[in-house]
Parts: structure tokens; sequence; C-alpha cells
């Protein structure tokens, strides 16, 4: 009971005692202070998988529990799924501050107090049971991510980062807000279980299809769902390398951890019979997403950029899982949010190291300049392969159980697409070990400048670039590959996402104290088909590693750089989808 | 009174992002978001608000007194911080963009692009 409370509460603790003690300037005590801090949640949240194992745990703080049925307090829940993605955004917390310790630009105690600050906000959000409670630590970590992108405020581009990235995310919010203020209008409740159950009390109008449709569209603008996604390259390219591998590890996802938590508690049972219409937008919301991020991930040449547009290209595919309304899709979700989480935090660390010892994160100024670093070579290639999703590995699992999933439900076209998107993100990781690594190929004019890639990078190349950082890339890259060949994980995960999708079992465990079992599920790996899928797209990311340039279209105009066009996409966005959904669902 | 409070809610939130996606310069951007954001607070009220009640302090009022809803109210308030913090953030930002580049038009700052 105390563990939910406590994984909060130390890095908030510990984020105000690096706040005051800025003036010290004790680079290494801040260090050890914030990384202690992180690995205690690290370790906190483990035990609360652990400990909810065979039932959810259920805090109420200040002991305001409910009275017959009604809660007025507020609860934190944690049930393994939960406690899970709290302990995976510890995980890459304590990885991004370890690459930190060497980095010369972070070295403040502020900055540490914004990682720990993000990273409470973080644990909150998932383990939060109360919707205007999610919204505040959903705030937290949005506010202490807008600073962190924007932390080298003295160069040109984390300032237009941060700036794109708070302005379009305070809008998302808003929608968001205004959603919860329509639902408690509605229900008079904000504890999650309750709103499930006073909206399933009257069958479904436009007030609630909007409500929803408000809800999901502000949880999209931080997944980075098409059209709400422009934000994402800008912030995610400038951040500090540390920050990075946080951000498109664990951040995104939270936002649709966010989407199926909201529509399993309070949504599933008003709008269960809805669920054929909520299913087609969600699922052609993902693929344009996983294929809009695939086709600009394969047309970048600054190596953040692109590993940036390679997150919003698997926030596509998590979206096709999630949309499946199932737990079957829900499993696979959960396993390629790990699998892939750690390889893409692997491949930014990579890309720091590089930046690091050749002063550069532009492909084509870094043409064959990376033949003398065979092992980081090495690594941006099981990377690519990775996430090409090649079998057996992390993202190939959590790939293969969302197709089989899909096509479970008839939907086999659906697999097919987001092998299409595997393959131009793993093609263009490949293709920057084919130019960088191996030399091969066209060498590029020398001097063409543009914009974004000059940006953030230090000429100079250092004298004794850190070993760390590399240590901890290939940490992060095999924990990512050997989380596909986890025994028994498959099993775990869906026993996990089967309590998680059952809204009544939800609200009697918070409502009524029960303690619902979280069931066991026995389930099949992947089938044949989704073998051969994750062979494919291995074998397609080579094909396109070897064309020199993938067609964009117009798809790179649209991507301008000015927050004025994002936010009327963002706007557009959400009108098209309020709209849809009023209109379908009331 | 409520239909026109619901009203300008969404008359708030419109004009908010309109004038987000014109602006020219970060801080009438920021004061637009800021105007945005104010439509959540009318919205937020307009839900908690019952005609002739009372405000929700039991101080010196009997308790059977119809009071407005005061989860809305304290959702507001949160509300209101959250903004502000914002809004501070995105104006120490606009505030280097003038000291380091001479400029506070979001146009003219034009380092990513595609």
């Amino acid at each position: 009971m105390a563990l939910a409370s406590l994984a909060i509460l130390v890095p908030l603790c510990a984020a105000v005692l690096l706040a005051a003690t800025t003036s010290l300037r004790r680079r290494r005590a801040a260090d050890a202070v914030a990384l202690g801090a992180a690995v205690a949640v690290l370790g906190l949240c483990l035990a609360l998988v652990a400990r909810s194992s065979d039932a959810p745990i259920v805090a109420w703080l200040g002991g305001w529990h409910p009275r017959h049925g009604v809660a007025l307090g507020i609860d934190l829940y944690a049930d393994p799924l939960a406690a899970g993605l709290a302990a995976f955004a510890a995980l890459l917390t304590v990885a991004g501050l370890v690459v930190s310790m060497q980095q010369v630009d972070t070295a403040s105690h502020l900055f540490h107090a914004l990682v720990l600050t993000c990273l409470a906000g973080m644990v909150g959000f998932c383990l939060a049971g109360d919707l205007f409670t999610i919204f505040v630590f959903f705030e937290l970590m949005g506010v202490s991510a807008y600073a962190l992108s924007g932390f080298r405020v003295s160069e040109r581009a984390p300032l237009e980062g941060a700036l794109n990235f708070a302005i379009t995310n305070s809008i998302g919010s808003l929608l968001l807000l205004a959603g919860i203020g329509l639902l408690y209008g509605r229900t008079g409740a904000l504890n999650l279980a309750q709103m499930g159950v006073a909206v399933a009390q009257r069958p479904p109008d436009a007030l609630v299809a909007v409500a929803f449709a408000l809800v999901v569209c502000g949880f999209f603008v931080k997944a980075a769902i098409v059209p709400f996604h422009f934000w994402l390259a800008d912030a995610y390219a400038v951040a500090p390398t540390s920050i990075c591998l946080i951000f498109a590890g664990a951040l995104s996802e939270l936002g649709l951890y966010g989407v199926a938590r909201v529509y399993f508690t309070v949504f599933s049972g008003a709008l269960g019979g809805h669920e054929e219409a909520i299913r087609d937008v969600l699922l052609v919301l993902g693929l344009l997403t996983a294929l809009v991020g695939g086709v600009m991930c394969a047309g970048q040449r600054h190596l953040k950029r692109m590993v940036a547009f390679a997150t919003v290209a698997h926030m596509g595919i998590l979206l096709c899982g999630v949309a499946l309304l199932d737990s079957a899709g829900l499993a696979g979700v959960a396993v390629f949010v790990v699998g892939d989480g750690l390889v893409k935090a692997g491949l930014f660390v990579a890309i720091g190291a590089l930046e690091d010892r050749r002063g550069s994160v532009d492909e084509h100024r870094l043409f064959g300049r990376g033949r003398g670093l065979p092992a980081l070579g090495a690594l941006f290639g099981v990377c690519g392969l990775a996430l090409a999703a090649l079998p057996p590995f992390g993202p190939f699992l959590g790939r293969a159980l969302i197709e089989d999933a899909a096509s479970h439900r008839g939907l086999d076209w659906v697999a097919p697409l987001l092998v299409v998107a595997s393959a131009l993100v793993g093609g263009a990781v490949l293709r920057v070990v084919r130019t960088v690594f191996l030399g091969r190929g066209a060498k590029p004019p020398p001097s063409r400048s543009a914009g974004a890639d000059e940006a953030g990078e230090d000429p100079a190349e250092r004298e004794r670039p850190a070993r760390a950082p590399v240590v901890v890339a290939f940490a992060l890259v095999g924990l990512g590959l050997a989380w596909g060949l986890v025994p028994g994980l498959v099993d775990a995960v869906s026993g996990a996402t089967a309590h998680f999708v059952d809204r009544p079992a939800y609200a009697a465990a918070v409502l009524r104290d029960a303690s619902p079992h979280v069931p066991s599920v026995a389930s099949k790996g992947p089938g044949v088909a989704a073998w051969l899928y994750g062979l494919a797209s291995a074998g397609l990311a080579v094909v396109v590693a070897s064309v020199r340039t993938v067609p964009e279209g117009p798809l790179r105009e649209l991507h301008s750089g000015r927050v004025g066009d994002y936010v009327a996409w963002l706007a557009t966005g959400a009108a098209v989808v309020a709209g849809v959904f009023a209109l379908t669902l009331g | 009174m409520s239909v026109l409070a619901y009203l300008v809610a969404v008359w708030l939130l419109l004009v908010g992002i309109y004038g987000v996606v014109t602006s020219r310069h970060l801080v009438h951007l920021v004061t637009c978001l800021a105007v945005a954001q104010a439509s959540t607070y009318v919205l937020l009220l307009a839900i908690g608000y019952r005609s002739g009640a009372k405000a929700p302090i039991f101080g010196d009022i009997p308790q059977s007194t119809p009071v407005v809803d005061p989860v809305v109210q304290a959702l507001t308030l949160t509300d209101v911080v959250v903004s502000a913090t914002v809004s501070a953030l995105l104006l120490a930002l606009a505030v280097q963009a003038h000291k380091r580049f001479g400029s506070v038009d979001p146009d003219e700052l034009n380092a990513l692009r595609g």
C-alpha cells in the first residue's frame, strides 16, 4: 500500500532537495542523489509488479476509503501492467541519468531535479485511479519535459523545439481537461471506476461521445498520433541525448496508456456496442501514423530526427494494437513498448556516442567517417534489424502479437502495412550503417546545409570521448533483444492485460474492496504468419537501406517547423475525430 | 445563463486557438494560449453552477443551503496553477529568444524543418 505512494514521493522529494541545493554546485552529489532516487523508484515499481501479480493493489490516499460503493477520495491503482510501465519509465530514467553523468551541458542540479519531476509525473500517471489526478500528473511530466527538451536554451534549435513542444501539448492538455469537465458534468465523479459505473447507466449520447473524443485527442497529442504528431520530431531531435532516450522510450507511450486506461475503465461499458466504429477510427489513425512516420524516418539525414520519426511510426503500430480494444492486442502493445523502447533508447545513446566521437549527427557529413568505430557500427546494424522486427527479438515479439490479434479479428490487411512501416524504419537505420560506418554508395555533395541538420552539434571532436554511454547503449539494446526470449513472458503479459481490460473487476477492486484475481492465461506465441512477416520486414529493410532516397512527396513540406501550422493541424484533427465520434457513437 | 456560459467557453477556445495559429509574436501567442486555457475555467465553473446557490463555504450558512459544486472550483484552481506554470515557462523561452536571437517572431526562429 505504501509502495505506490513512495514511488511518487521519493523522486519528488529528491527533486525538491536538488532544486533547493542548486547553489552548491556539487555535480557528483547531485548525480548520486538523482541516480539513487531513480534506482529506488525502479525497485519500488518492480516490487509493485511482484506484489500485484496475483491481485491489484488499491491505495487510498489519506485513508479516504469509499463508502457504500461511492468513492470520494483519491486512489492509486497498481496492476501488473501499470506498475510494469512505471518500472520501465524508471529503468529508462536510470539509463538516462547514467548517460548524462558524462555530459557537460547537463551539469546542473536543476537538470536532475527536472528529470526526477518528470519521473514522478510518469509514475503517478501510470498509477493514478482518478481522472483529474491523471491530468495533474500528465501536466507534471509534460511541463518538466518541455523544460528538459529546451535545456540547451542557448541554441536556436532547442529553443524552437521546446516552444513547439510546449505550445502544442498545452493545447492537447486543455482538450483533455475539457473532456474531463464534460465527463464530470455527466457523472458527478472523477474516480475512473465510479465514472465507468455512472456512464454505463445510460445509453451513450453525443455528450459522452464528444467527451471521449476530447480525452482521446488530448492523449494523442502526447502520443504523437498523425495529425497531432508534428511537434515530436522538433522536440526529440534537440533534447540532450540522456533525455531523448526517456522521451522516445516511455513518454510518448504513456499517451497511449492513458487512452487504454480511460477506455477500459470508463467507456468500455457505455461504448461497448460501438466497438467497431471506434476500432475503425483508431485503426485508420494508427496505420496513417505508422506509414507517415516510416516515410519521414527513411527521408531523414539528421540521425536524432530519424529516430524521432521512428518513434512516430512505432506509436502508429502501438495504436493499431490498442485499436483492437481487446486483451490480445494490448498484450502485443505491452511487449512492443518495452522491446522497442529499449532498442530505440539504446540507439539514441549510440547516436550520442557517435556525436561525441565525430562531432556531428548529420548522415551526409558523417559519410564514411564511422569506419574506425566497428563496435558502434555493429550496434547500429543490430538496432536496424531489431527495429525492422527481425525474429525472435523484443520488437518482433510485440509486433507479431499485434498482428496475430488483428488477424484473429479478421483484419488480415493490417499486418502487411505494419511490415512496410517497420521496414522503412529499420531500413533507414541500416542505411546509416551503409553510408556512415561502411562508406558505401555515392558520396553526398559536401556543403548542403538544411536547417536543423546543423543544429545541436559540437563541431570539435572530443579528445577523450566517454565510455559509459557506449556500455549503456549495448546494455539497453541487449535487454531489448533478450526481451523477446524471456520464457513465459507472453503468458504473464496476457494475464495482466486480461485483467486490464476487465472493467467490472476494476470497479469491484476500487469501489467494493474486492481483490479480483489477475487471471493466468496460457497463450500461444506468435504464429507462422507472424514469423514470415517478421522475416519479410527485415528483408525489406535491407532493400530500403540500399536505396539512395525514399520519395516523400509533399509530406516533408507539411513538417514546416511553424507552430501555428502544427496547432492548426491539431485543431482540425480534434474536430474531425470529435465529429466522427459524435455522429457514430451518439 | 448556462447555455451562454458554454457558448462563451467554446468561443474562448476557438479565438484562442485562432490566435495561436496566426500569431507572429511569442508574447501575443502565449496570451492567446492563456485565452484558450480560460475556456476550460469557464467550462468547469459552468458545469458546477446552480442558479441561486451560494459559495460553498459553510462557516456562516446552514448546512442545508444549496451551494455551487466546490469540486469544479478546486479543479479550476488547479488548472489555473498549471496554466500559470506553462505560461511562465513559455515566456521564459520567449525572453531567451529575444535575448539571444533578437526575434520574438515564431516564424523567424526557423531552425527546424522537414
